[in-house]
């Protein structure tokens, strides 16, 4: 038995020493202070609706949210009539009429937020060959999540180090795979003016609008943590309970 | 099996259920085989992982069913119509998450029902069978898990079935049918997706079927026990209930908290982000990966530089299984008593998880070497060490009876480990 312990930790040891090594070769994101992670976590609505403003005024311009309805916007907190206004500011294409033409139409609640580009090869055409990917489930489908918008959003380097030269087209950035990237630096201070008055840093925008991607991935987290929460205490005094039935049951067994 | 004295359960005397029993003797099935069936009174706590199993495949037939009357099986639509389950439909985000984790769950569990059968030599005479069983069971589950992951048509789902599929294409001449024949055309399609979602339906009652199997061989001789020796009367056995209901009902309730804390808190931490990305066939992610439970398996394939003979070593690597009760020559069944066989169960659970590492990282440099020394140890360890041991190997002195380590008293010699297995 010692020995096969022995073995166990030796190789755990090891193990780790090649996560350790692996992991210095990219570096990892640093993680920032959110409301809404941990067990108790929610989302703070003014981040999240100065986050909405955020991709709509500059990244909507280039990256679609398809898996997003305007009446989604209630989760940020807006009313219904807010939401109504919003939709109307959007033309959609509606159809066939009963004359068999499409025809356009203000966007309504139940649509789906408008995609810039028609297509991929024209969203591609619009940014030098790359594409700006749809940011509905960003947050969810970059390791790193929100850590890693942020990191992006905030870490382009006007000059690269020494020795790197940038393509054509490209910018450094220090947390991309690769560091050159086909996004120009999106954000800088007072790109947006916040209604609440907020003071617009680069910082300020990176963290609302990563905020309203982390929710837009995961729209229910709050029903989720406190769902999970209430499970948890459940399960606990059920597994205290049925403990001490077993107990009770077993006493006079012997085994 | 030791005998037992059946005494019937108050509720046999209900004039209903007598009449009810004299046609269809279901509740002397139930009496016989759930409520007093005799198991051995000293299982531990790792006889909770096949009612875990069991329950699982419950969970996942349930939240499937439910995922399905909203799951759109079409490459346009998948991706699509699993948001919509996990935004717009009431609570699906919960069902989809208990369906995905779940998975792991009962990987998890199976892999820890398996480990058990290895460490007290569950799979020898008379549970062949139940052992074989077993396997079929596994083998299903890989199925039924690896198709499951391509329906959401996501970035992993379209490329883990366009690696796995074209595996089969290693086999000479019948290879490229087999192929264009899994597809239902030239390559990873709508036709594809289509009877994955037909057989990921219809297995997981394929495999409760077997369920059924593996229960019945099991309740022949009744279960295995830590000591692995045979009952050899009344008092080394207990009715099932209430005894093992308590116990395993405790044991759910802690393996529930483990499973919700992922459900609640930490929903895709076992999955892979890509699967987040809808499937694009012309954008090859950088480092395609299986889901966690087969990496091990994925290893060993990668592990000869030969397309045909990863593919072999694969699949040899689970039949090989069917195999142990002969490939391990040893009498005594548990670990307990075979003091050099302890270790190496040790070391091939570590070589399991070795093999696991290397099958995560890019088949090159050390991870390569390591998968490649752990598949090599993988086999010895069932066609070289096992048949040895049972050779050289010295066991410990076994005890009398299951209840003679507790009771004390009875004859306290031991018996021979080279008494052979008595059948009862
Ligand atoms: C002018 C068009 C444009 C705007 C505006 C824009 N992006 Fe991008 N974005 C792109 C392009 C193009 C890419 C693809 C870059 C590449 O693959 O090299 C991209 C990529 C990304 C990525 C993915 C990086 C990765 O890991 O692949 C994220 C996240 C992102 N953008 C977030 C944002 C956010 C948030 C905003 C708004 C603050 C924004 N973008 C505004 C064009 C834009
Ligand atoms: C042995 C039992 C089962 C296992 C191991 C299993 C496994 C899986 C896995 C791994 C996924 C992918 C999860 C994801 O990443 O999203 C999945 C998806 C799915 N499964 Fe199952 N499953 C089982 C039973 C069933 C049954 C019985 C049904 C239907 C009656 C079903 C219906 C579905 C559907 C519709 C999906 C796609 C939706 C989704 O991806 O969440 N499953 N399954």
């Amino acid at each position: 038995m010692r020995t096969a312990k022995l073995l166990i930790a030796s190789v755990l040891a090891f193990g780790l020493g090649i996560a350790a090594a692996s992991a210095a070769e990219t570096p990892k994101v640093p993680t920032q202070k959110w409301a809404h992670t941990g067990f108790f976590g929610t989302f703070d609505r003014a981040e999240l609706q100065r986050g909405y403003q955020v991709y709509k005024e500059v990244c909507a311009a280039c990256h679609a949210m398809h898996q997003i309805r305007f009446r989604n916007l209630a989760g940020i907190g807006l009313s219904e009539a807010e939401i109504a206004a919003l939709a109307k500011e959007y033309e959609v294409t509606d159809g066939p009429n009963d004359e068999g033409e499409m025809f356009q139409r203000p966007a309504r609640p139940a649509d789906r937020f408008k995609s810039p580009f028609p297509n991929q090869q024209a969203a591609r055409a619009a940014n030098g060959g790359a594409y700006p990917p749809d940011l509905s489930l960003i947050a969810k489908n970059r390791v790193g999540g929100e850590n890693y918008i942020y990191a992006l959003l905030t870490g382009y380097k006007e000059t690269p180090p020494a020795g790197v030269t940038v393509m054509e087209g490209m910018h450094y950035n220090e947390w991309f795979p690769g560091h050159q990237i086909g996004m120009a630096p999106p954000l800088s201070a007072d790109r947006v003016t916040y209604a609440d008055g907020t003071k617009a840093t680069l910082e300020q925008h990176a963290h609302d609008v990563s905020v309203f991607l982390a929710w837009a991935s995961s729209p229910h987290l709050e029903a989720r943590n406190s769902l999970g929460l209430k499970v948890m205490l459940f399960l606990f005094i059920l597994a205290g309970l049925l403990y001490a039935t077993k107990r009770k049951v077993w006493r006079n067994i012997k085994h | 099996m030791a005998k037992y004295d059946y005494v019937p359960s108050p509720f046999m005397a209900n004039s209903i259920v007598k009449w009810v029993d004299h046609r269809l003797p279901i509740f002397s099935l139930i009496d016989h085989e759930l409520i007093k069936y005799p198991a051995p009174r000293n299982l531990n706590y790792l006889w909770n992982f096949g009612s875990l199993a069991g329950i699982m495949l419950v969970v996942m037939i349930l939240s499937g069913i439910f995922l399905a009357m909203n799951y759109n099986p079409s490459t346009a639509g998948a991706f699509d119509s699993v948001e919509r389950i996990m935004r717009d439909v009431n609570y699906g985000w919960l069902i989809r998450y208990i369906h995905m984790n779940g998975a792991s769950m009962f990987f998890i569990v199976v892999y820890i029902h398996i480990l058990r059968g290895l460490y007290y030599g569950s799979y020898k005479y008379p549970r062949e069978i139940l052992w074989w069983l077993g396997i079929v069971i596994f083998i299903a589950m890989m199925a039924t898990a690896f198709m499951g992951y391509v329906l959401p048509w996501g970035q992993m789902s379209f490329w883990g079935a366009t690696v796995i599929t074209n595996l089969f294409s290693a086999f000479p001449i019948v290879g490229e049918h087999i192929v264009l024949w899994l597809w239902g055309g030239f390559s990873v399609d709508n036709p594809t997706l289509n009877r994955f979602f037909a057989l990921h339906y219809l297995l997981p009652f394929v495999i409760a079927g077997v369920v059924l199997l593996h229960l019945w061989a099991l309740h022949v001789h009744g279960s295995n026990n830590p000591l692995g020796i045979d009952a050899k009367g009344p008092q080394d056995k207990i009715p099932f209930h209430p005894y093992y209901t308590a116990k395993d009902a405790f044991g759910l309730a802690v393996f529930l908290i483990f499973y919700a804390y992922f459900v609640f808190f930490s929903p895709y931490s076992l999955g892979h982000p890509d699967n987040w990305i809808e499937a694009n066939p012309l954008v090859t992610p950088a480092h395609i990966v299986p889901e966690w439970y087969f990496l091990p398996f994925y290893a060993v394939l990668r592990a000869v530089p030969d397309k045909l003979g990863g593919v072999l070593l694969m699949f040899g690597a689970i039949v090989i299984l069917f195999l142990l009760p002969w490939l391990d020559t040893s009498r005594v069944r548990s670990a307990r008593f075979r003091p050099v066989y302890r270790v190496f169960f040790w070391l091939f659970v570590i070589c399991c998880l070795v093999l696991g590492y290397a099958g995560s990282q890019p088949a090159e440099g050390l991870p390569l070497i390591l998968g490649q020394v752990a598949t090599i140890w993988y086999f010895a360890h069932f066609l070289v060490f096992l048949p040895l041991l049972g050779w050289f190997e010295r066991p410990l002195p076994l005890p009398a009876s299951i209840a003679e380590p507790v009771l004390g008293g009875g004859k306290s010699g031991t018996v021979a480990a080279s008494k052979p297995m008595e059948k009862a």
